[in-house]
């Protein structure tokens, strides 16, 4: 039962196990574990970036393929909640227009990007999506009439929903059943010509797959786990707008969440999501207190800085592109 | 380098096809020597990157760090000289100009010298590592930035010499911007004549054609990488430093915000090609600036619709360079 659940995909290593039982518990008891609107927040915003990252795992990590417009769909998910909520009023009908329009768009825009621009090589697919998500990210906030531009949209959810336990379970529920997808995707035979594209690109062709078509598959699947993820985003904080979903900020985060919790193992977003934000959360409170306490010395307080902590993270990140390819998880099942 | 000479013409023809649209020829006229000025200074940051990418197939995604620094190291510069920027004349002026400029040149070379030896060199040949290490380098470097000079906007006054506009007809054309049409030319003159002119730039070029032919003759290639990754670098932050005093204010994020730009402009020109990068950096340069002008909203969609418009034209650019 379990073995099927995760496609036969298991840790390998005890404590890789251990650690992700833990993260499993500690996010389905939350809300009694940790009292407190603020943990719940956290343990809210690791759910969500875990489906987020995972989704992004699948291109860079399974197919190799850089592509910075994942935060674009994500956004896409965001605003296809919003834009029905704020403009059709709360009830559910108007919500479940909007996932289908979010997931239908995401689709559209994904085979698109897909079709023009993966034959050519990754730099190139690369920079494209980088320029796509930009032109995205400025139409959403000079729309401002219809999405609130810089400010983006609040908006009010059906009844239900308001309550926050229940959009807390509704969050985490959806963001596993999705996860395990992803698994299920990276396990088939499918995820098996997905690797073999990463390896060798050129010979997988030869052997008779249009590596375009598992590509531009892949692209897709990728972006409808992060339009989920964002409209899970929107659902939790009743709320979407050009920072929280859009911004260049985010696909740097999801890249650091991908390559310190491991490329090319699922459960490294899951390790890698949970310390991101647990950092973004609590690393500062501890900068903080070290910063305080080398006042005086030159420079170093300045480099703890509690704002700094993405210079840390940086670090680890460029040590683990290094020495670590397949990040935290590779490291643990060695 | 090229006997292709239909995407030269682009350029009038863009030109004189806004003209109507714009409707007064004063107007016109500033909005060319506007979108000029700052196709120069979209020149100068990207024709670093577009090089780099021909002659060792890196993308440096974090080339707007030495965008930042540059500007950074201008700033620095200019503050001090604060009493001879304050003094009229034209002496004075250029006294504290041409050491922030250095400064700023000299620089963003380090910084471009340390990232080669550093970060860029054992990522050769992979580029999936090298996207993530560029972009690690992009979000230490940024961090760094603030960690040095501190997280706030820094205003940057102009020298006097420079601002201010005089009177061509009824058009007004502001100072700065003749400066920077003929910084930029100067640069670009100075690349052609080095590349198609030069031992070196003849090695160069012959590099970006076949790296390991000229490598099998007998050529250090890697003296070659490291001189082109910091004269690259250089640029980068005279480009930095001449757009900072164009908006007269420095921050940290302001590399990455004209990353997007920059990576249009290298792709409309052909990955690698110089005077792709030329042609491409104008086109983009007075597109922005008339639709900037006509429809102020959809300003930057436009040079993403420019670049998509010349990929269906030519899928590898303006000016494609031989490696596919």
């Amino acid at each position: 039962m379990l073995l099927r659940l995760v496609s036969g995909d298991l840790p390998r290593s005890r404590v890789l196990a251990g650690v992700l039982v833990a993260i499993l518990v500690g996010l389905a008891a939350a809300p009694f574990l940790f009292p407190g609107t603020r943990s719940l927040e956290v343990a809210a915003k690791v759910a969500v970036f875990v489906l987020l990252v995972a989704s992004y795992d699948l291109l860079l990590g399974y197919t190799g393929i850089v592509s910075f417009a994942h935060t674009m769909f994500f956004g896409i998910g965001g605003y296809g909640v919003g834009l029905a909520m704020a403009k059709l009023g709360a009830s559910w009908g108007a919500l479940a227009l909007g996932v289908v329009a979010a997931l239908a768009l995401s689709l559209a825009v994904a085979l698109a990007i897909g079709l023009l621009s993966l034959r050519v090589r990754a730099i190139f697919f690369a920079m494209i999506t980088l320029a796509v998500a930009s032109f995205f990210q400025i139409l959403a906030s000079q729309l401002s009439a219809l999405t609130g531009g810089e400010d983006g949209l609040s908006f009010r959810l059906p009844e239900l929903l308001r309550e926050r336990l229940v959009a807390y379970y509704l969050v985490l529920g959806v963001a596993l059943a999705c996860f395990l997808a992803l698994l299920r995707v990276v396990n088939s035979p499918f995820g098996r010509v997905l690797l073999s594209i990463r390896e060798n690109e050129f010979r997988s062709e030869a052997i008779g797959y249009r590596i375009v078509t598992y590509r531009t598959a892949a692209n897709c699947l990728a972006a409808l786990g992060a339009t989920v993820a964002g409209i899970l985003y929107a659902i939790w904080l009743r709320y979407t707008g050009p920072d929280a979903t859009l911004s260049f900020n985010i696909m740097v985060d999801i890249l650091l969440m991908v390559v310190i919790g491991g490329m090319g193992t699922m459960y490294g977003s899951v390790l890698g999501a949970t310390i991101f934000v647990l950092a973004q959360n609590y690393l500062r409170d501890l900068m903080k207190v070290a910063s305080g306490a080398l006042e005086g010395l030159p420079l170093l307080p300045a480099l703890l800085h509690p704002d700094r902590w993405l210079l840390w993270l940086g670090v680890l990140f460029i040590l683990c592109v290094y020495y670590f390819p397949t990040g935290i998880v590779g490291r643990l099942r060695r | 380098m090229s006997r292709d000479w239909l995407p030269l013409a682009l350029v009038p023809v863009i030109a004189l096809a806004a003209l109507p649209l714009v409707g007064s020829a004063p107007t016109w006229l500033t909005l060319t020597v506007a979108g000029l000025a700052m196709g120069m200074m979209i020149f100068m940051m990207a024709s670093g990157l577009t090089l780099v990418f021909g002659l060792m197939d890196v993308l440096n995604f974090a080339h707007g760090v030495f965008i930042s620094v540059g500007a950074y190291g201008a700033a620095t510069v200019l503050t001090r000289m604060r009493p001879q920027m304050e003094a009229e004349g034209l002496a004075s002026d250029l006294s504290a100009m041409i050491p922030a400029v250095l400064a700023a040149i000299a620089l963003a070379a380090f910084l471009g010298w340390f990232f080669e030896r550093v970060l860029i060199r054992p990522v050769y040949g992979d580029h999936l590592r090298q996207i993530l290490i560029t972009m690690g380098g992009l979000i230490v470097f940024e961090q760094l930035i603030h960690v040095v000079w501190g997280p706030d906007i820094i205003p940057l006054p102009r020298p006097g010499t420079i601002t201010g506009s005089f009177i061509v007809g009824e058009a007004a054309i502001e100072r700065y911007r003749v400066l920077a049409v003929i910084v930029g030319l100067v640069v670009f003159a100075g690349m052609w004549l080095l590349l198609s002119r030069t031992r070196i730039g003849l090695l160069v070029r012959a590099g970006v054609e076949n790296l390991e032919m000229v490598e099998s003759l007998g050529y250090r290639i890697k003296r070659l990488f490291v001189g082109v990754f910091v004269a690259g670098s250089g640029l980068a932050g005279l480009g930095g430093a001449m757009w900072a005093m164009y908006q007269e204010q420095v921050n940290a994020q302001m590399g990455a915000q004209v990353l997007v730009m920059i990576f249009i402009v290298v792709i409309i020109g052909g990955l690698g090609s110089v005077g792709g990068c030329f042609i491409g950096a104008l086109l983009v340069g007075l597109l922005a600036n008339y639709t900037g002008y006509l429809a102020p909203k959809v300003a930057l969609g436009s040079t993403i619709l420019l670049m998509v418009l010349v990929l269906l034209w030519r899928p590898r650019g303006l000016f494609p360079i031989g490696k596919a």
